[in-house]
């Protein structure tokens, strides 16, 4: 496999070149507060934040979906190997899927020793995102809530917290009182339907703003020579014998000997075009916020037996999400039960929210797997990758897997970090159970 | 409010049903090798568009029925098949 990076263009816009540090640089357009003064003063349009450059007929890679996943990994393509003839492919505008629907809460209490390795390297990579993509996005660890209110939620969350010290993540079980400290306004009282008997905390955990994390990554990947290209759907993918060698599109066709599937709940049918079979169901999953009101809740709150979990955004709406519609489907419109089911459960929690207004609901596609893990890496057919299988829980693993998914795609090796995560898996009968850490809480 | 087609007890709210999945072919569990049943078992054809699926009346006949539905539009139509 040779994918090496294409020279001319390899990110030596404004004479530069791209700094292989895992750091954007583009003099172009670095943010600064005095920028931001100076703009705000001219009231001058700001540059985009990334070009829209004419198709070519070939690229090295070729990653189709233009979510966080598909753009992290073509920034780290960029940015840890230098390969930067790369063109990101979106039917739509980029995080126009989960990526911009998503509830962008990042934790790493997996069950898992697989799961809790590889999540805690996201979150890790979060806590620098900022500054090394210059973009702001917000991340806050405020902390992280799963509550129990039954015994063997309280066993589960038991074993959770152990594996997870062993590997390193900070994860405790803690008592109904300290809940209360953490939560002034939950109903901790032992007479209501499901009493609180306890949680795990998870203090590292938290919300990120997730529209920042994709622009960021669309803007650094650009910065560095990927090509993205919006309103491009791919609608067949050229294999000859078992080789990918390109993709159709609505706007021509691309060679590329290598075609990375980042689709989420799309990938089934990406994958069909390659002859690939995979164990994903696609699944709406709807979200609901209510109006701003002063800040009264600092860490993300989840219930897995009432099916609901809350956080407060920095502007002071609560964002509420659930567990998936109970059917697969590729609607992504909104259905009353769901958000009827929703409100009592909050009240069960919170009564004194029964005040709140809520401001709209949504929908977004989630790829569901039987064991609520990723599917990553190579397939049957060289060449064609895939990154899918992100559920309810993918948003937070945006930046492990763009590292592992180029280092995979760069060296022909699949990183350690991502190897209990492999297609075949499921025929051979080693499933990574994270149920437990994902169905609920995302 | 969606409606679904019970074959014994006509149109109903989806809400009163349960998802059973995908209709597929179990292979005969006295051959199949375990990577059979896998494939089974995990494996779906997720299509965006019409498909056969399995469903339970769980609040009216308690039967299971099966049914095709578009999973774009969320249509249904009856298969004509009680069971
Ligand atoms: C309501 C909701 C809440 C969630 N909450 C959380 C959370 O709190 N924490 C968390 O970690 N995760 C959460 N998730 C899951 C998370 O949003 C997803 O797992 C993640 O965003 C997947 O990212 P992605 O880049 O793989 O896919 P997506 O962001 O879905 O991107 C896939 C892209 O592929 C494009 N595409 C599809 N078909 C084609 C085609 N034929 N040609 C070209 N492009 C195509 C689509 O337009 C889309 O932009 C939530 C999801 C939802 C819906
Ligand atoms: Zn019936």
């Amino acid at each position: 496999m040779n994918v090496a990076g294409n020279s001319q263009d390899n990110g030596r816009r404004n004479g530069r070149p791209p700094s292989h540090n895992g750091k954007a640089r583009s003099s172009r357009s670095r943010y600064s507060a005095l920028r931001l003064l100076r703009h705000g003063l001219s009231q001058q349009d700001w540059p985009l934040a990334w070009r829209q450059p004419p198709m070519r007929s070939s690229y090295d890679v070729v990653i189709i979906g233009g979510g966080v996943h598909g753009l992290a990994a073509a920034y780290y393509l960029a940015a840890n190997h230098g390969i930067t003839n790369v063109a990101v492919l979106d039917k739509s505008y980029i995080g126009s899927g989960g990526s911009g629907r998503n509830t962008a809460i990042l934790r790493s209490n997996y069950l898992t020793p697989e799961g809790i390795r590889f999540y805690d390297r996201s979150v890790k990579l979060y806590e620098h995102l900022a500054a090394d993509l210059n973009f702001n996005v917000m991340f806050s660890q405020r902390g992280h809530l799963t509550l129990a209110h039954n015994d063997s939620s309280l066993r589960t969350m038991r074993w959770r917290a152990e594996v997870n010290k062993l590997q390193g993540v900070d994860s405790d079980v803690i008592d109904a009182g300290e809940v209360k400290k953490l939560v002034p306004y939950m109903d901790t009282s032992t007479t209501v339907r499901y009493p609180i008997l306890g949680a795990l905390y998870h203090p590292p955990g938290g919300i990120v703003r997730h529209d920042a994390v994709v622009w960021g990554y669309a803007r650094g990947a650009d910065a560095l020579g990927v090509h993205i290209h919006q309103d491009t759907e791919v609608t067949g993918i050229d294999v000859s014998g078992d080789r990918v060698t390109g993709v159709r599109t609505n706007r021509g066709d691309i060679s590329a000997p290598v075609v990375v599937n980042c689709t989420a709940g799309w990938s089934t049918l990406i994958s069909d075009m390659a002859g690939v079979s995979m164990p994903v169901q696609t699944f709406p999953l709807q979200a609901a916020v209510t109006e701003p009101v002063r800040p009264f809740l600092d860490t993300v709150v989840v219930s897995g037996t009432l099916h609901v979990y809350v956080s407060q955004t920095d502007r002071g709406e609560l964002v509420f999400g659930a567990s998936v519609d109970p059917f697969a489907s590729y609607s992504t419109r909104g259905s009353l039960e769901f958000i009827e089911g929703l409100a009592g459960h909050v009240l069960e929690l919170m009564p004194p929210l029964s005040k709140m207004r809520l401001l709209r609901q949504w929908s977004g596609l989630c790829d569901m797997t039987p064991d609520y893990s990723p599917i990553m890496g190579p397939t049957p057919v060289e060449g064609f990758h895939v990154d899918v299988g992100w559920g309810t829980y993918g948003f937070k693993a945006g930046p492990v897997s763009g590292e592992a998914m180029a280092e995979t795609i760069a060296t022909g090796r699949t990183p350690e970090i991502i190897s209990s995560f492999g297609l075949d898996r499921f025929t051979q009968g080693r499933l990574v159970g994270e149920k437990g850490a994902a169905a609920v809480g995302h | 409010m969606m409606l679904l087609p019970c074959p014994w007890c006509g149109p109903r709210n989806v809400s009163e049903f349960r998802y059973a999945g995908e209709a597929g072919t179990r292979p005969e569990p006295g051959q199949a090798t375990p990577e059979q049943w896998r494939r089974y078992l995990y494996f779906h054809t997720n299509p965006a568009g019409w498909v056969r699926e399995s469903w339970y009346h769980g609040a009216g006949c308690r039967r299971y029925f099966p049914l095709e539905r578009h999973t774009v539009s969320n249509e249904t139509r009856a298969t004509g098949e009680s069971r």
